[in-house]
Formats: C-alpha cells, sequence, structure tokens
C-alpha cells in the first residue's frame, strides 16, 4: 500500500460518504417523485470513484458515464450544484438542461457525465491528445463499465490511444452487470483487463472495493502515463447494489444476491481494514462522515430552495 | 374505411408495450426464420418488458441478448438478412440510432440496390423516442425525419396499442428494412385490440383518419396523435371539428390521404415532437403546395419543438414539447 497522510485518509474517507449519503438522498427524494426523470446510482461503487480520482491531480480530467454522479463529487465537482442539476433547477450545473447524466464541472476537469454508453473512452483520448499536443503534463482518465467494454468506441480509443501513446488511463468499473443482463452477455473472457493485451499495453484487474487498492492503483498508472508511456486499462471489480435505474425491480437478480446481507461494502471495509493503520481514531470517523452529511444537507436544501430554469434558458448555449 | 377501423365486440384491451411482444410472438409463431435480438431482450424480457416470455417461449437461438455493439450487431443483423433470416432487431432508445447509423444508412438501405436486386433485407427495427419524460437530450429525440430522407428504409410510427400490433407484425413480413419508431411516453397506454390469432395487419404506407372534421386538418404522428384527438375534443364544444390524419408510416408517406382530407378542410397544421428544420412537416407542406397550389386557404402551419435539444427540467419541456392545449390554440387563431 502506498503511504498516505491523515489528511488525505480522512479525505477518503469524507468523500466515500459524501458520496453515499449523496446518493441514498437522490433515491429518497426520486422516490417521492422529487428529482425527475431517470436516474443510476453508484452506491456499493463509491471505492472506484475515490480512490481513481483522488489520485489525480485537480486539473487532470475525466470523463463518466451514465452512473456518473461518484465520480464527479470525487473529482471535486460541488454537490449543492450536482443536486440541483438532478431536480432541474437554474442553479445546476447544466442550468437544468441535462440533468444526472450529464453533469460537468470543467473547471475540477470533470468533462461530463454521459448518456451515450462508450463514448467516455474517445473523449477521454481527446483530453489526453489536447494534453499531450500542449505538452500540459495533465492526463485524462475515462469512467467505463464492463458492458460499455463491448461497445466499438471504446476499443476503437484503446487502439489509438496505443497507437499515439496518449496519456490516458482507461478505467473500467466492472459492477457485474449492465442494465438488467450479466458479465456473461457482455464480455467473452473472464477480465476486461485482458482486452488491453491486444492493443499492446498493460492492463490489470483490481478489487473495486478497496479504495487503498484502486487509490494506489490509479496513482501508479497515473506516474506512468503521464511520462508518454502510452495508455493503461485498469479494470475495478465492484458491485452495484441498486437497480441499473432507480425504479428498477431487479428480477434479474437472485435472492442471495438480493439480500442486503450478502453486499460488500467498501466503506466499512475501508473503516475496518484501514482506519487503525491510518491512524484514524472512532472520532475522526464520525466527524467526517458528520462532514459529509452536512454538505449533503447543505445540497438538498440549496436545490429545493433554487429557481426553476427560466424558459429563455432553452434557447441559450445551443450554440457558441 | 380500412381495417383497423372496424371495431369488434370482442376486442380486448391492450397495452402499448404487450402490443410489442404479441407482435413479436405471433409472427415468431408463424414463421421460424423470425429472430429477435438486442440489449437486455432475452431472459430479463426487456427494461419495458416488452419481450418478456419470448426467451423462455423460442429459445437462445431465435431470442438473443447482443452485448452494447449497436453497429455491430445492427450490421449481423443485415447480413442474417441477406442469407434468411428475418431479424427483429431493438435499440433500446431511439437516440441511440446514431450508433448504428451506418448499417442502417449504407448497408441496409442500399444493399439490394447495389447488388443489382440479388438480395433483400427483411429486418424489423424497433425503438423508443420521442419525449414527455424529462429523459433529457440524449434520450428524447424524434429522429424520423433522418431515416425518411434515405431511399430503401421504410420508418413506421405507431401512435397506439393497436397501431403498434397491427404495423409491426406488417413489419416483419415486409422484405425491407423497416424502422419502427415507437413513443415511450405512450408505453402503459391501453386500446382494445383484435383478439389473437386473429390476421390482424395494417398495411404500411396507409394513412389513417384518427377522427373526421370539416374544419382543420391536423397531421399528426407519434405521441402528438393522442395529443390532437385531446384539443379536437375541447374544440368540438367550441364548435369547431378538425380532421386528425395520423400517417402511421411516415416513409413512404400516404399524400393521397392528407390531400383528400385537405380538399375538405383547406386547413392544415402538422405536429411532430421533432423540430422544424427538413422535417416531416416541411415535406408534408412541400408536397401539398406542389400538387396543388390552391389548395390550402390560408398558410399552413407546423407545430414543432423550439430548435434546441429536448430540455431535461419538466418545466422546460413542457414549454419544449407541443400538446393538446398548444394544438387547439393554433386551430383556434387559424379558425379566427
Ligand atoms: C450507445 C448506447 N447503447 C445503449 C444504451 C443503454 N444503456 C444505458 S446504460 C447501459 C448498460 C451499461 O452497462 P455498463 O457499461 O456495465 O455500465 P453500468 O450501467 O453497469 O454502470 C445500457 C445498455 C446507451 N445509453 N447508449
Ligand atoms: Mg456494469
Amino acid at each position: 500500500m502506498v503511504e498516505i497522510s491523515k489528511t488525505k485518509a480522512l479525505e477518503i474517507h469524507c468523500k466515500l460518504w459524501e458520496i453515499r449519503l449523496f446518493e441514498l438522498k437522490a433515491s429518497e427524494l426520486y422516490k417521492d417523485g422529487t428529482l425527475p426523470g431517470f436516474i443510476h446510482l453508484s452506491v456499493g461503487q463509491e471505492a472506484c470513484a475515490v480512490g481513481a480520482c483522488l489520485a489525480l491531480n485537480r486539473d487532470d480530467f475525466i470523463t463518466s458515464t451514465h452512473r456518473g454522479h461518484g465520480h464527479c463529487l470525487a473529482k471535486g465537482a460541488d454537490a449543492k450544484a450536482m443536486m440541483a442539476e438532478l431536480a432541474g433547477k437554474e442553479t445546476g450545473y447544466s442550468k437544468g438542461r441535462g440533468g444526472s447524466m450529464h453533469i460537468a464541472d470543467v473547471s475540477v476537469g470533470v468533462l461530463g457525465a454521459n448518456g451515450i454508453v462508450g463514448q467516455s473512452a474517445p473523449l477521454a483520448c481527446g483530453a489526453a491528445y489536447t494534453a499531450q499536443v500542449k505538452k500540459t503534463g495533465q492526463i485524462a482518465l475515462a469512467f467505463f463499465g464492463e458492458g460499455a467494454s463491448g461497445a466499438g468506441p471504446v476499443h476503437e480509443a484503446m487502439n489509438i490511444a496505443a497507437l499515439w501513446k496518449l496519456p490516458v488511463i482507461f478505467f473500467c468499473e466492472c459492477n457485474r452487470y449492465a442494465e438488467l443482463s450479466p458479465f456473461d452477455v457482455h464480455v467473452s473472457v473472464p477480465n476486461v483487463s485482458a482486452r488491453a493485451k491486444g492493443y499492446g499495453f498493460e492492463g490489470v484487474t483490481i478489487d473495486g472495493s478497496d479504495v487503498m487498492e484502486v487509490y494506489s492503483s490509479v496513482l501508479k498508472a497515473a506516474s506512468k502515463v503521464r511520462q508518454g508511456m502510452g495508455p493503461i486499462l485498469i479494470e475495478a471489480k465492484t458491485h452495484r447494489w441498486h437497480g441499473h435505474y432507480e425504479g428498477d425491480p431487479m428480477n434479474y437478480l437472485d435472492r442471495s444476491e438480493r439480500d442486503p446481507d450478502n453486499r460488500i461494502d467498501p466503506i466499512q471495509r475501508f473503516e475496518s481494514d484501514f482506519a487503525e493503520t491510518l491512524e484514524l481514531s472512532p472520532d475522526d470517523l464520525l466527524s467526517s462522515k458528520k462532514k459529509a452529511l452536512a454538505l449533503v444537507d447543505q445540497a438538498v436544501e440549496f436545490a429545493l430552495s433554487s429557481e426553476n430554469p427560466s424558459s429563455a434558458l432553452m434557447m441559450e448555449d445551443v450554440l457558441s | 374505411m380500412n381495417q383497423s377501423n372496424q371495431k369488434d365486440k370482442k376486442d380486448k384491451p391492450l397495452k402499448y408495450y404487450s402490443a410489442v411482444t404479441r407482435a413479436f410472438r405471433e409472427e415468431m409463431i408463424r414463421n421460424e426464420n423470425v429472430v429477435l435480438i438486442g440489449e437486455d431482450v432475452g431472459e430479463s424480457g426487456g427494461i419495458f418488458a416488452q419481450t418478456k416470455g419470448l426467451f423462455s417461449e423460442f429459445g437462445p437461438d431465435r431470442v438473443r441478448d447482443t452485448p452494447i455493439a449497436e453497429a455491430g450487431f445492427t450490421s449481423l443483423a443485415v447480413g442474417a438478412a441477406m442469407t434468411g433470416l428475418r431479424p427483429i432487431v431493438e435499440i433500446g432508445f431511439e437516440d441511440f440510432l446514431t450508433a448504428c447509423m451506418d448499417p442502417i444508412v449504407n448497408q441496409a438501405a442500399k444493399l439490394r440496390y447495389m447488388l443489382g436486386g440479388q438480395v433483400k433485407v427483411p429486418v424489423t427495427m424497433y425503438t423508443f423516442g420521442s419525449g414527455g419524460l424529462n429523459a433529457g437530450p440524449q434520450h428524447s429525440q424524434s429522429l424520423a425525419a433522418w431515416f425518411s430522407h434515405v431511399p430503401g428504409l421504410k420508418v413506421v410510427m405507431p401512435s397506439s396499442a393497436k397501431d403498434a400490433l397491427g404495423l409491426l407484425k406488417s413489419s416483419i413480413r415486409d422484405d425491407n428494412f423497416v424502422l419502427c419508431l415507437m413513443c415511450k411516453s405512450l408505453i402503459g397506454s391501453r386500446e382494445p385490440v383484435p383478439q389473437e390469432n386473429t390476421e390482424f395487419l395494417i398495411p404500411l404506407g396507409k394513412a389513417e383518419i384518427k377522427r373526421s372534421g370539416e374544419d382543420v386538418t391536423i397531421v399528426a404522428v407519434g405521441a402528438m396523435v393522442r395529443q390532437a384527438l385531446a384539443a379536437s375534443k375541447s374544440l368540438s364544444g367550441e364548435g369547431i371539428e378538425t380532421e386528425v390524419v395520423d400517417p402511421r408510416t411516415v416513409s413512404p408517406l400516404d399524400i393521397d390521404t392528407i390531400l383528400e382530407s385537405l380538399s375538405k378542410t383547406r386547413r392544415l397544421i402538422v405536429v411532430h415532437e421533432a423540430m422544424s428544420p427538413c422535417g416531416i412537416g416541411a415535406e408534408i407542406i412541400a408536397q401539398v403546395v406542389e400538387t396543388d397550389p390552391q389548395l390550402l386557404e390560408c398558410a399552413p402551419l407546423r407545430l414543432t419543438p423550439p430548435f434546441a435539444p429536448s430540455p431535461f427540467a419538466p418545466c422546460l419541456e413542457k414549454i419544449y414539447l407541443p400538446d393538446a392545449e398548444k394544438i387547439a390554440s393554433s386551430v383556434r387563431t387559424m379558425m379566427s
């Protein structure tokens, strides 16, 4: 394990909780009809978002997916403007025009969640190309799922990235399902990481429920790709607790998969496995969780008290 | 009066999504070359339960889950169609048609022509589109006009459960690539349909008069048909009788039924969820004016969203989409 400071450890812990609580709140507000449209939650996958994003620099880029709340929060997007966007308010990141699937905060390197499966990979390659041409030293990380790993654009992106030695990390969150169907329907090999070999770069499979393993893997990968050694594929095995979308009856799961006791909880794991080594006291843990809760409460309050977008906003930003 | 207008006492209500399942089931029983592929069409029964039970009835050879690879499996379906199968292909949301444009536009639509008529491409592709569910810019589009611009394709838009049943069955029997654009907002809507195993087909390329009236012709497609009918009801109370024409197939377009209606009303409003530029409304109005510049007694109107992506916020999408109220007020203006 890499050495990290107590401050960093607390940052990780607080972020894990901020994402968890943000999404559980979103789930609740969706159920009672406060949040419109479709939402996809990453509850259970927090260690992927936090471990990956906290190993990047603030000005590095990420591209995200339809399941992007965790990625955006972890990279530093503001919970208030995010919740406002989920609620379709004028103060939201997209001025209420995008919703949950299109959160972006370019100022912290979040180039957007995205509703089209597979596009996060080539978009990240584009950001990496900019960094390469302008010699900025930045890198890009593309989040995508194992379902997306079968999409043409992802394969095209991997080949281009290898050919051009782009500073990009392909980060596959393998949460065992794509919509309603399991891994075996989508991926022809046991591990998505095997794809990298075909394109001539390194691919690794890691435990995506272990935030410290994710953090150290991305840290190591980031330093290599930053040096111009070409792309790396990291596959993180993880678990999606909720349905594909909120409201999904999850008929495709068997009883043991539905049983909350069988869930792997990345936050609990961090607290039980690392708190002691990282010198986090029970009080430290409690106060960082409280801090996360306060952030989420403020976000909800902000979202609900914000105005609906004015009709003029509908026609803004169509073209530059 | 055509077949689908006949009502039978034995007709039972069926939901829009169940009409899809029933059409597929009946046609798969009828012809063993009919297969169904797409994301989550198999064991799970589809995200709207639209393919429920088909996997267990027809097995994994004929009902197959695909990985997320729209370009790949659409072209695969075209290849299978050239060699003897009659694939039905699901693309979950209409917006994702953009991920398989080449197989549709450059392969399916042109292969028969380019190969000297040696092959047929009997593919039925269906997808759920259009708005009203606050699904945002990448999950709300209505792209009928794009595909109506391509020779070699047929484009169908079922506006009710009954139309879904009859049009899908005809599409599956058609020897061409038929793109069936379904409406998400109609998924749970129900309508009486003829009993199972009746030979209920709605011919492709035939419009239907959904309501007769003397004053204004409203040509509406997809989910807008219901809105036009609702508007007609309230207008009728004010003494204005509208005629609602549903083209049902937008390519090839049944312009004759529209012209016939206009020879009576001489006033035209076209309503659709896609934007105006280069759209179906533009095409209909152009064909009307080219046929007879004197036919209309006042300027025709396209009632469509503004030229912007579909916004997520409910308050904006409400303003964005045409609805019964907007249709009624346009009719009033036209009549005054
Ligand atoms: C091009 C495209 N095809 C299909 C979809 C519908 N869709 C949305 S999410 C999803 C599953 C994605 O699975 P995965 O990549 O494993 O991500 P996860 O949902 O598990 O996070 C599908 C098929 C889409 N949004 N875009
Ligand atoms: Mg997945």
